[in-house]
């Protein structure tokens, strides 16, 4: 079985694995990285979005022998002390419900932050659309979003 | 070594099917051995625990489903046993039969123990105050307990909880403690983040699904790809070949293969070659709501309901209103696909995984492997959503039967297919509806209803308001399985009844409104037979989102539908506000009026009614499941469609009527009211009723 060493929250880790397992499966079955979540499988709910190279992708239709040397950031790795001011957000306005979905959540919208500081609810809209949150949280999601922007802003 | 606890007092509680608390005390003097003074810790009694550098541990005895009962159940006890609640930790207790119905359903942890939390945080608060009486050596009314401490108010002299609680455990049992008067609550009422919330944000390992044991195997099972095939033969040659499969696995009616990661697991299941027969009927939905239709025409032999004569209504009628609506069968979707851990060896089984009723799957893994219940644990972690799927206990089981197969621990993975295609679904359904309409306006309803399985009941609603009523239901046969589906029965009939009410508004030109107050007011003093709801209750939700939505004054270019619902002991009344914007509704507001009694944690209550709400509108617009020769067409989200955030409301808005009574259900009751609210609202912005789900299919 080939070995990868992949970049992931700033560490080089590796997994023996057959090139074709998802970059997902990795993660959790492999490294232990649990809090990125298993969903659909087919890029259709986000619940597994990490960063790769800056950018929100699903993990979950990425093959690890396609990740290469790029850097994967998990929801583990998002802030070292856990306080970016997205999950700040999500604590404060109490968005979660079951909270199976909001580490995809949290890591598609610091990728809109980081892209578009003050997002409207329409920009909201556009770039959360790939994220599911079966119980509903949509409301606060957006509303979390705008404070986390304004706490980015007052720092 | 784990912190040993010198005395224990247990404190029995039993549920009763009422939903209410039988409370007794036992006093257990299991004398155990003192270990070390240092780190102990103390149950005063099963759902507090207390050390002396006083850490205190309150147990959550319900599943945790997204319903927010690890946090409120909690909040409960900390507000009578006086504790700062951000030093308190939570845990979710043990299945044990002294936590009484350990059950996620029916909307019903709260209710069912709102009381014998209570009892239960001020057994330990008076404990600790005799504690700190016998110390100072003065009487227990000199003393109050307050944020974790207790103060003898002449001397001034503080001990903490912590300090205190060695001597409290060995304290007498009062048999009837002193609740809070509530106009004394601090906690109970106000915004509380969820106990988790801190963990969810960070990604630290919570569900099911994130079970990671020494020697753990992963399995994936093939299932029979329709409901009527059957399992007929497995050729697993290339399977075993796959790198990582260590077993392949024949249950009764599916083949497990069991390997060491989630992904070889998978690609195992995918080289298995099985021949599967067809040993009943395959069946289709169309088939089924073409029996529903002929049902509904031929009418039912008997009522569920009949007050006065409704034939003779419909004749005397200068109009009759005859309308039909129509459900398809859902999935529950939750986003954790189900999952369990399994490790069942040498007579002894521990599982571990989400699941609604832990006890219903201790009991079928000991029947099933004849394993006595005591030597068998059944944990439950945090879970990514219920909606009532893991009312059923058919994962539990089956890891299982496959742990005790390849006698080792195993976390069985089921796929989003795998979720979808064996679910037990929303029953579709399909109700008739007819009213007499004279110049005197409503004079009979006349309410039929067919589903699969038992069909749909109910005689809520508009009964007792009217001296003509009939309701009826019907089942239908069928190999496809139904199951529980968030407030099941209300969330189907709430849409047909609170349509043809608003329709039947339209025909008389009465505001929907007004109207419903009119029916309320009559079921009230001139009730015709049983009444199943309270009318002032329901009036008092009505009232308020009429007064909240600025109701009789539409703002331009918005379309307004309502709609009330009475469910698990609670009131909900709704105002959908709408626009068009190219031809699709877009929802800006909703309005939602609740009575559930005394709300708890009122950011926690907030979010189940406005996840009832989405939940609500995603269901009236998009999914639905096929069945196509016993095969479910829809296998995964792109073809079975969630409401995404672009199609969320703007804003919700959720206000609860202030009550002084013990809380009733929450839940569920939010969502009821949502569908027949946008069809109603639907209807003012295109002159087209709404009458079958989903509603995207046919708004193009």
């Amino acid at each position: 079985m080939p070995k990868y060493t992949l970049s992931v929250n700033g560490n080089l880790l590796s997994a023996e694995a057959d090139a074709d397992t998802l970059l997902l499966w990795v993660l959790r079955d492999h490294l232990n990285l649990v809090g990125t979540k298993f969903g659909c499988g087919m890029a259709q709910c986000g619940a597994c979005t990490v960063h790769v190279d800056g950018q929100a992708a699903r993990s979950c239709v990425l093959p690890v022998s396609g990740v290469g040397t790029r850097k994967i950031v998990t929801i583990e790795g998002l802030s070292s002390t856990g306080d970016h001011p997205l999950q700040q957000a999500w604590e404060e306005l109490d968005v979660a419900q079951c909270g199976y979905c909001q580490s995809g959540q949290i890591m598609s919208a610091a990728v809109l932050l980081k892209e578009n500081p003050h997002p409207s609810d329409e920009d909201i809209d556009n770039a959360m659309g790939g994220n599911i949150c079966r119980c509903g949280t949509f409301v606060r999601i957006r509303k979390a979003i705008h404070l986390a922007a304004k706490k980015n802003k007052a720092k | 070594m784990k912190p040993t606890i010198s005395r224990r007092h247990f404190l029995k509680v039993s549920g009763i099917s009422t939903g209410g608390m039988l409370l007794s005390f036992s006093f257990l003097n299991q004398a155990v051995k003192a270990d070390t003074a240092v780190d102990s810790s103390f149950d005063l009694n099963m759902f507090i625990r207390i050390g002396s550098d006083n850490t205190i541990v309150l147990l959550a005895p319900n599943p945790e489903i997204g319903q927010g009962v690890k946090t409120s159940l909690p909040v409960i006890v900390a507000e009578e046993l006086a504790v700062d609640w951000r030093k308190v930790k939570v845990e979710l207790a043990p299945l044990d039969a002294k936590f009484g119905r350990q059950t996620a359903g029916g909307s019903g942890s709260v209710r069912g123990r709102f009381t014998a939390l209570r009892t239960a945080g001020a057994t330990a608060r008076e404990m600790l105050v005799a504690a700190a009486a016998q110390t100072w050596n003065v009487p227990a009314t000199e003393c109050i307990a307050d944020n974790g401490e207790v103060l003898h108010k002449p001397s001034g002299k503080k001990l903490t909880y912590g300090e205190l609680a060695s001597k409290a455990a060995t304290m007498p049992v009062p048999s009837s403690p002193a609740l809070k008067a509530t106009k004394d609550f601090k906690l109970i009422g106000t915004r509380i983040t969820d106990v988790d919330a801190h963990k969810i944000t960070t990604g630290k390992p919570l569900y099911g699904i994130d079970t990671r044991r020494e020697g753990m195997l992963f399995a994936m099972v093939a299932r029979p790809p329709a409901y009527g095939k059957t399992l007929a033969s497995v050729d697993d040659t290339a399977a075993r070949k796959v790198s990582g499969v260590k077993h392949v696995i024949k249950l009764k009616n599916s083949v497990a293969v069991v390997a060491a990661s989630t992904w070889a697991a998978k690609k195992g299941r995918e080289a298995l070659v099985i021949r599967w027969n067809a040993t009943e009927k395959l069946e289709n939905s169309a088939e089924h709501f073409a029996a529903f239709k002929e049902m509904l025409d031929k009418g039912a032999p008997s009522a569920a309901r009949n007050d006065g004569d409704v034939q003779a209504a419909m004749q005397s009628a200068s109009k009759v209103l005859d309308v039909t609506y129509e459900l398809p069968a859902l999935s529950h979707g939750q986003m954790e696909p189900l999952n369990f851990f399994a490790d069942v060896q040498n007579g002894k089984a521990e599982l571990y995984g989400p699941t609604q009723v832990p006890g219903q799957v201790r009991n079928e893994v000991s029947k099933a492997l004849g394993i006595p219940e005591k030597n068998i644990t059944v944990g439950v972690p945090r879970q990514g959503g219920g909606f009532g799927r893991k009312l059923m206990s058919d994962n539990g089981l089956e890891a299982a039967l496959i742990s005790a197969a390849v006698q080792s621990p195993v976390q069985v993975q089921w796929t989003r297919e795998d979720d979808m295609q064996n679910d037990f679904y929303r029953p579709a359904e399909m109700y008739r509806y007819r009213a007499a309409l004279t110049e005197d306006g409503l004079t009979g309803w006349h309410q039929s209803g067919v589903g699969i399985g038992g069909g749909p009941r109910g005689d809520s609603y508009v009964a007792g308001a009217l001296a003509n009523y009939r309701s009826e239901g019907q089942g239908l046969k069928s190999n496809t399985p139904t199951g529980w589906w968030r407030a099941p029965g209300a969330n189907t009939l709430a849409f047909a009844a609170e349509s043809f009410l608003d329709e039947v508004c339209s025909a008389l030109k009465k505001d929907p409104v007004a109207y419903r107050l009119q029916l309320l007011a009559k079921a009230k003093t001139d009730p015709v037979g049983r009444l199943g709801y309270d009318p002032e209750k329901y009036k008092s939700v009505i009232d308020l989102v009429a007064k909240m939505s600025n109701w009789g004054a539409t703002p331009d270019g918005i379309h307004r539908g309502f709609a009330t619902w009475f469910s698990f002991g609670s009131y909900a009344a709704q105002v959908v506000d709408l626009k068009m914007i190219g031809g699709k509704p877009k929802v800006m507001k909703v309005y939602c009026a609740v009575n559930c009694s005394r709300v708890i944690n009122l950011s926690g209550a907030e979010n189940q009614v406005e996840g009832a709400i989405v939940d609500g509108i995603c269901h009236a617009m998009f999914p639905k499941i096929t069945f196509v020769d016993g095969a479910v067409a829809e296998s995964n989200f792109h073809a079975y469609r969630f409401l995404r955030i672009n199609d969320a409301p703007l804003a919700i808005d959720v206000k609860f009527v202030q009550s002084d009574e013990a809380p009733t259900g929450l839940g569920e009751p939010g969502l009821p009211p949502v569908a027949p609210a946008l069809a109603n609202a639907l209807f003012s912005a295109t002159g087209k009723r709404f009458r079958k789900m989903p509603f995207a299919e046919y708004l193009a």
